[in-house]
């Protein structure tokens, strides 16, 4: 069935448009070898005594062998999507997990459950499982797995196992302790490298982001006074006889520009707008990575320096060493690995959501 | 038109110049003088160049002249000057009256006016006209001789006219509406021609500011830096391009704006002609009281009530001698006033005959000027479309190679 609905489609058979898909991921090993296809969508709002809140149905589709069935279909609210985030940052702490829409807009007063805030939430939402699920290592994830498929009450018993809080919180206070404690001085020149130039990608995509939303703002303003131009052409054609047709004329064409100056909004709010927010949100993951690793490298930095100063219980150490040092090489490499993925994929998204930017002011320009 | 002035001389005021000196009252001010300066055509053809001559001339003396042609050819639809001050600004234009692209766009206005009136068959013949564009010395004490302020209606005169005028015209009355209304289209559409210039003069300038960025990222990027950088140049090329975009579209501005003044110089013939009308109706009202007046005398009835009747009435009747004398005087009124009705309906007709004539003139002038205008704008906007596609090309190019 090739008759494609719009970008809301609710109907479980077909995804989201295709242009939209393929615009918003990349498909690392080409479009054949995907196999798991995931679309987050329908919004449904929730009330209970306590609460409000808002779940978005998540229809999943694979030929995986190690899932039981070839399509599953499961409501998720915005916690269990932090939870799932969480886990797979305790499980990979030196690998590059997508970023989250934010739990609230401070500026701009947004209304927590308006529709435009949903429908943002929801493409965003929609595109962290997509990252997910074209990551080499995340995609293969138990957690991700039973996010897919297990129903409410499964999730929510899975979710009361593993680690509790307070076992976390201790692992955050060690992880601030040795990170007070210097972990920097053995980094290698690569770490120190990645962390300069994401201070620096930081700046700039932040400036970017900013950059483009004076734009949207510049263009809606513009809109605006345009939609007022027009008409007046027409009211003063009532006066006239000899040039009432090109007064009408003009009139009709600033409406024109008007349509066309939509259709221009309407791009950089679909496009270029969510991807590079989604960055502003990657370059503090990254630093947070970057940041993780130094930590894994004070511990065994730490436990170094111990040995050096008790010569005694020497074997004791060198087998926690032995494998701190293990820990510290496989972070490393996942991290580079990551990193380089990262920044190949961060470069087709520059170039893909500017060149649609250009073709947008193309088609805006050309009408 | 073969007569025109137009024809025969060449005029432009090509310069304007900061003076100061001192005025009327003695005190220093700065203003801004134009050089007017005329050639005589004809000798052109035989390859030589007639001499140019030229003269200064400052805002206040364009003023006298116009005010002067107003008041000696009610009947004419006057060219408008360029504004005094800056209307309709946004944000980057000055609204200071010295402000040089004020100044230039004020001198265009100016030279336009001249044209215009040389240009028109009745005006340019006019002698007052002639020595402005060539007598500098002595100009102004020779229009005060002429005497046109004291012809000058007075406002007040003219308002009344306006709203006790019985039987106008019906075409003028038409055309005092036709008057308001495109002025006040006309204003409308410039003041959201400015907002919207505005808003687009943002867009485009922010734009400027990922070409500074751009740049700043493509130093820390290795693949991407080229394709970044050089995009960035086109973004700060789009960024400038505004700018004469802009500067075109006040063109545009001040050619519409000239028939925003326009209108008021129409709505002046028509004041003109309701204020004549007024005249006419009092002149008849009053002739016509006056018949009765002495047909009352002389058949002793009284048919309408009057002070000197009831005191007549109280006092006794006058006597046969001062009714005689009085009548005498009121015929000797009567007549006066049957000849003065009489030019003054001629007066009318001549008026209404040689104002509908100048006003058809004026209609295809403005019909053929303002669909040239709006064919210029959308030709106007077409270019700035192209110079949008090719920024926009390479700008692509340039991201597609990041």
């Amino acid at each position: 069935d090739t008759s494609l609905a719009e970008v809301n489609s609710f109907s479980p058979s077909v995804p989201i448009s295709p242009s939209s898909m393929i615009n918003q991921y990349k498909f690392e090993d080409g479009p054949e070898l995907r196999d798991l296809f995931i679309t987050v969508d329908d919004p449904e709002s929730h009330i209970t005594a306590i609460e409000t809140f808002i779940t978005y149905r998540v229809v999943t589709k694979t030929t995986r062998g190690e899932f039981d069935s070839s399509e599953y279909e499961v409501r998720r609210r915005y916690q269990d999507f932090l939870w799932l985030k969480s886990k797979l940052e305790e499980a990979h702490p030196t690998l590059i997990i997508p970023p989250l829409p934010e739990k609230f807009i401070m500026k701009g007063m947004v209304e927590r459950f308006s529709d435009e805030f949903i429908e943002t939430r929801r493409k965003a939402l929609h595109k962290f499982l997509n990252r997910i699920a074209d990551h080499p290592t995340l995609t293969f994830n138990e957690d991700f797995k039973i996010f897919l498929t297990a129903q409410a009450w499964e999730l929510s018993s899975h979710k009361k196992q593993g680690p509790g809080l307070l076992s976390r919180m201790g692992q955050t206070v060690r992880a601030v302790a040795s990170s007070v404690r210097g972990a920097v001085k053995n980094r290698p020149e690569m770490f120190t490298e990645m962390n300069n130039y994401m201070e620096t990608f930081s700046q700039k995509i932040n400036l970017l982001d900013r950059i483009a939303h004076r734009i949207y703002k510049e263009e809606r303003d513009y809109f605006n006074e345009m939609k007022e131009y027009g008409p007046i052409h027409t009211l003063w054609s009532a006066s006239e006889e000899d040039i009432a047709d090109s007064l009408k004329g003009i009139a009709s064409c600033i409406d024109r520009c008007c349509k066309a100056t939509e259709k221009r909004m309407a791009g950089l709010s679909e496009h270029l707008l969510p991807i590079l927010h989604e960055y502003v949100l990657y370059s503090e993951i990254l630093m947070a990575v970057l940041k993780r690793r130094d930590q894994i490298q004070g511990e065994l930095d730490s436990k170094v320096d111990a040995l050096a100063n008790k010569k005694t219980e020497k074997d004791l150490f060198s087998e926690e060493i032995g494998k701190l040092e293990d820990k510290v090489e496989r972070a490393n490499n996942a991290l580079k690995a990551d990193w380089d993925r990262w920044k190949q994929n961060m470069q087709w998204d520059m170039r893909s959501s500017f060149t649609n930017v250009a073709e947008n002011n193309l088609r805006y320009y050309e009408e | 038109m073969e007569d025109c002035l137009a024809k025969k001389m060449e005029i432009t005021v090509s310069e304007a110049e900061k003076r100061t000196g001192r005025n009327a009252m003695n005190i220093q001010e700065t203003y801004t003088a134009y050089l007017i300066e005329t050639r005589a055509v004809e000798s052109q053809s035989e390859g030589q160049c007639a001499p140019v001559d030229s003269l200064w001339r400052r805002y206040s003396e364009f003023e006298l002249l116009r005010n002067y042609l107003s008041v000696t050819y009610p009947h004419i639809v006057v060219p408008p000057l360029p504004e005094k001050r800056a209307d309709f600004v946004w944000h980057k234009l000055s609204a200071d009256n010295m402000d040089p692209d004020f100044v230039e766009r004020r001198r265009i206005g100016l030279e336009n006016f001249l044209l215009r009136v040389a240009s028109h068959p009745v005006l340019c013949q006019d002698k007052i006209f002639y020595a402005f564009l060539t007598q500098e010395a002595g100009w102004k004490e020779m229009v005060n001789e002429t005497g046109f302020q004291l012809k000058a209606d007075s406002r007040l005169k003219a308002l009344n006219a306006t709203f006790r005028v019985k039987n106008p015209d019906k075409r003028f009355t038409e055309l005092k509406h036709y008057s308001d209304e495109l002025q006040s289209v006309i204003s409308h559409l410039l003041r959201v021609r400015a907002r919207v210039a505005d808003r687009l003069y943002g867009v485009y300038k922010v734009h400027g500011n990922y070409g500074r960025v751009f740049s700043e990222w493509s130093a820390i990027e290795k693949e991407m830096g080229d394709g970044l950088q050089s995009a960035g140049h086109h973004m700060d090329v789009y960024a400038a391009s505004i700018d004469d975009i802009l500067e075109e579209e006040e063109h545009y501005a001040d050619q519409l704006k000239e028939y925003l003044f326009y209108a008021e110089a129409l709505r002046a013939v028509c004041r003109k002609h309701e204020l004549m009308q007024y005249d006419l109706e009092m002149a008849a009202q009053d002739l016509t009281s006056k018949k009765q007046q002495c047909e009352e005398l002389a058949t002793g009835t009284v048919r309408t009530f009057s002070l000197k009747g009831m005191t007549s009435k109280l006092f006794g009747q006058e006597t046969p001698e001062q009714r005689e004398a009085k009548i005498k005087v009121l015929e000797e009124q009567i007549q006066e006033g049957e000849e003065q009705l009489k030019s003054k309906n001629l007066e009318g007709r001549d008026f209404v005959k040689s104002a509908w004539a100048d006003i058809e003139r004026f209609k295809e002038q403005k019909n053929h000027d303002l669909k040239e205008a709006l064919i210029s704008y959308a030709v106007m906007q077409i270019s700035m479309c192209k110079k949008g596609i090719q920024v926009w090309t390479n700008a692509k190019e340039c991201f597609s190679k990041m």
